[in-house]
């Protein structure tokens, strides 16, 4: 079997106040996968990906980059690695191409071989009409596909992207997750993403581990995790006001406004019995949606869970 | 990496250095040759003629050469202060930490930057000077060979100052307080042979009298000092700066959490 594209054991962190951000965590991400790392602020995400990218020292335990070990040769496994960090860290005073070329440099790449990448990336993430513009004059969509283009200039095999697409709007998103899709698909390389976009999480990734208060409290398929999901609550747009709720057996339904209803559904049960109990209401229902992302119903509970287990002990 | 790729890594970033303080040469190239046109003109040429010689030599003609050496020192040790510390507070060093870059090129390729900024101011106010004397050149490899050795030396120091440094008020403190005076009392404007012997000796402690004397002996072929001992000062402290600095570097001191 192919060495993992990351594998962590016993990953410790220590910060000089003393506050312990990561306790021992053991990961292991498989070569061409798309793996979410989620968590919620604090909870270890960044610095897991800092250690990895020798941004920031560890205290104990094993790193390993496509069976590289960090220890003993981490400028071979710098290499396959490729990062794209929450915040914006390039000199806003250069051009968009220097930026870009000056990170091949750093790799070794010759300006020769540089020039056409770039042109290559910054072209596919439409860059290239601002390449020769200072990168403090571009819009915030584009300063984050400007650290995915730079990422990406010595092809690495595995890229991580702590929140790529923190504040881009919506269809500027979509066009990220088309990109990142295709690099995974067309070109099999890893990739690693954290994100508070759950829905993100949901739509992009294969696998997923969730961390909490320095601990891997997950690491599964997308697939799986969701199958495990207890309950999902729907709203329901009426065609009518009603003025209150109605009484579903087995179902709690809420009236959210005139004309909303919510309904929550545990597994097993069915969704044909509510419509049907709605319609011998007279309540008719125009359109239904979820009330929040599945993905991220799942994680809410488990925070929360870890969060009383924390309060009991 | 490589023989061709550090080649490659060593040169894109001395480059950037270079583009970036010749991007905003008004505030990095003009000012440094507009402050010694004016030390030219008070000290040199007002004050001066009234001084009269200074070791045999004109007053003009011996300060030229501590003049020229104290724009390289200021100019090599604050380019590399300001830069790296930009790039730490930008957080731009991160491109090349996550970089397979060797440490050992990071810190050369910051200091040959400052170097040459060090190196160009020092071009341009030997051109000012011409506008106020002829100059002539005793020993011309040794001034070449001084005149770099220091602008390596304080682009280490600066580099060392912008790791230590935690705001840009860090940047500052050493030139004020720590570059300036001791550039000042290092035989710019007088030969210590004036100083009583007390002081003469306190002068000997002070790195930048070396350094700038052996420059003087370069150009004039006259020096307080010897010139060997000098030479020797100037290779040892930057060996042991190149040292400390790259360990530093490698501990990730104040570039890593």
């Amino acid at each position: 079997m192919a060495e993992p594209a990351l594998s962590i054991r016993g990953l410790t962190k220590v910060y000089g106040n003393g506050f312990q951000a990561l306790k021992g965590i053991d990961l292991d991400v498989q070569q061409g996968d798309f793996y979410a790392l989620l968590g919620p602020n604090g909870a270890g995400k960044s610095t897991t990906l800092g250690v990895v990218c020798s941004l920031v020292q560890k205290t104990a335990g094993k790193v390993k980059i496509f069976g590289i070990d960090i220890d003993e040769d981490f400028a071979k496994a710098k290499y396959h690695l490729g990062v794209v960090p929450q915040e914006f860290n390039f000199n806003q005073f250069e051009k968009v191409i220097d930026i870009v070329l000056a990170q091949a440099g750093y790799y070794g790449m010759p300006r020769r071989e540089a020039l056409p990448r770039a042109e290559s990336l910054l072209r596919d993430l439409s860059l290239w009409d601002k390449r020769n513009g200072a990168a403090r004059n571009l819009s915030g969509g584009m300063k984050r596909r400007l650290m995915i283009a730079r990422a990406l200039m010595h092809r690495p095999k595995l890229l991580i992207l702590d929140e790529p697409t923190a504040g881009v709007d919506i269809e500027l998103r979509r066009s990220m997750w088309e990109y990142m899709q295709r690099i995974n698909r067309d070109e099999g390389t890893t990739i690693i993403l954290t994100t508070h976009y759950l829905e993100e999480a949901e739509s992009l990734c294969r696998n997923v581990g969730i961390i909490n208060r320095g601990e891997i409290v997950r690491n599964t398929s997308v697939r799986e995790l969701l199958a495990e999901l207890d309950t999902e609550t729907f709203l329901l747009d009426l065609a009518a006001p009603i003025e209150q709720a109605p009484v579903i057996e087995g179902f709690e339904v809420q009236r959210v406004d005139a004309a909303q209803l919510s309904v929550m559904v545990h597994r097993g049960q069915r969704l044909n019995d509510v419509f049907d109990a709605l319609h011998r209401e007279g309540i008719e229902v125009m359109s239904m949606r979820n009330r929040a992302n599945r993905l991220e119903e799942m994680f809410v509970s488990m925070v929360e869970q870890g969060s009383k287990k924390e309060i009991q002990g | 990496m490589n023989a061709s790729q550090i080649a490659v890594a060593l040169w894109t970033l001395v480059v950037k250095e270079i583009k970036r303080f010749t991007r905003i040469w008004p505030q990095t190239l003009l000012p440094p040759s507009i402050t010694m046109t004016m030390y030219f003109i008070i000290f040199g040429n007002l004050i001066g003629s009234r001084i009269g010689e200074m070791d045999g030599q004109s007053y003009m003609d011996f300060i030229v050469p501590g003049l020229i050496m104290m724009s390289v020192i200021t100019n090599s040790y604050s380019n590399v202060a300001s830069s790296f510390f930009s790039n730490k507070f930008q957080r731009s060093v991160e491109e090349m930490m996550v970089s397979p870059m060797p440490n050992w090129v990071i810190l050369a390729g910051f200091v040959l930057g400052g170097m040459a900024r060090g190196l160009g101011v020092g071009i341009i106010v030997t051109g000012v000077s011409l506008f106020f004397t002829r100059i002539q050149v005793a020993h011309p490899l040794l001034t070449i060979g001084v005149v770099v050795l220091t602008a390596a030396l304080f682009a280490i120091g600066g580099f060392i100052n912008a790791l230590l440094g935690k705001k840009f008020d860090d940047i500052s403190i050493v030139p004020t307080f720590v570059l300036t005076p001791l550039t000042y009392l290092g035989g710019v404007f007088y030969s210590i042979s004036l100083l009583p012997t007390f002081w003469q000796a306190a002068s000997m402690l002070n790195p930048i009298l070396y350094m700038v004397n052996v420059f003087r002996y370069g150009f004039l072929g006259v020096s307080d000092i010897p010139v060997g001992w000098a030479l020797l000062a100037v290779f040892g402290f930057i060996v042991v700066l190149f040292a400390i600095a790259l360990w530093m570097l490698e501990r990730g001191k104040g570039i890593r959490t």
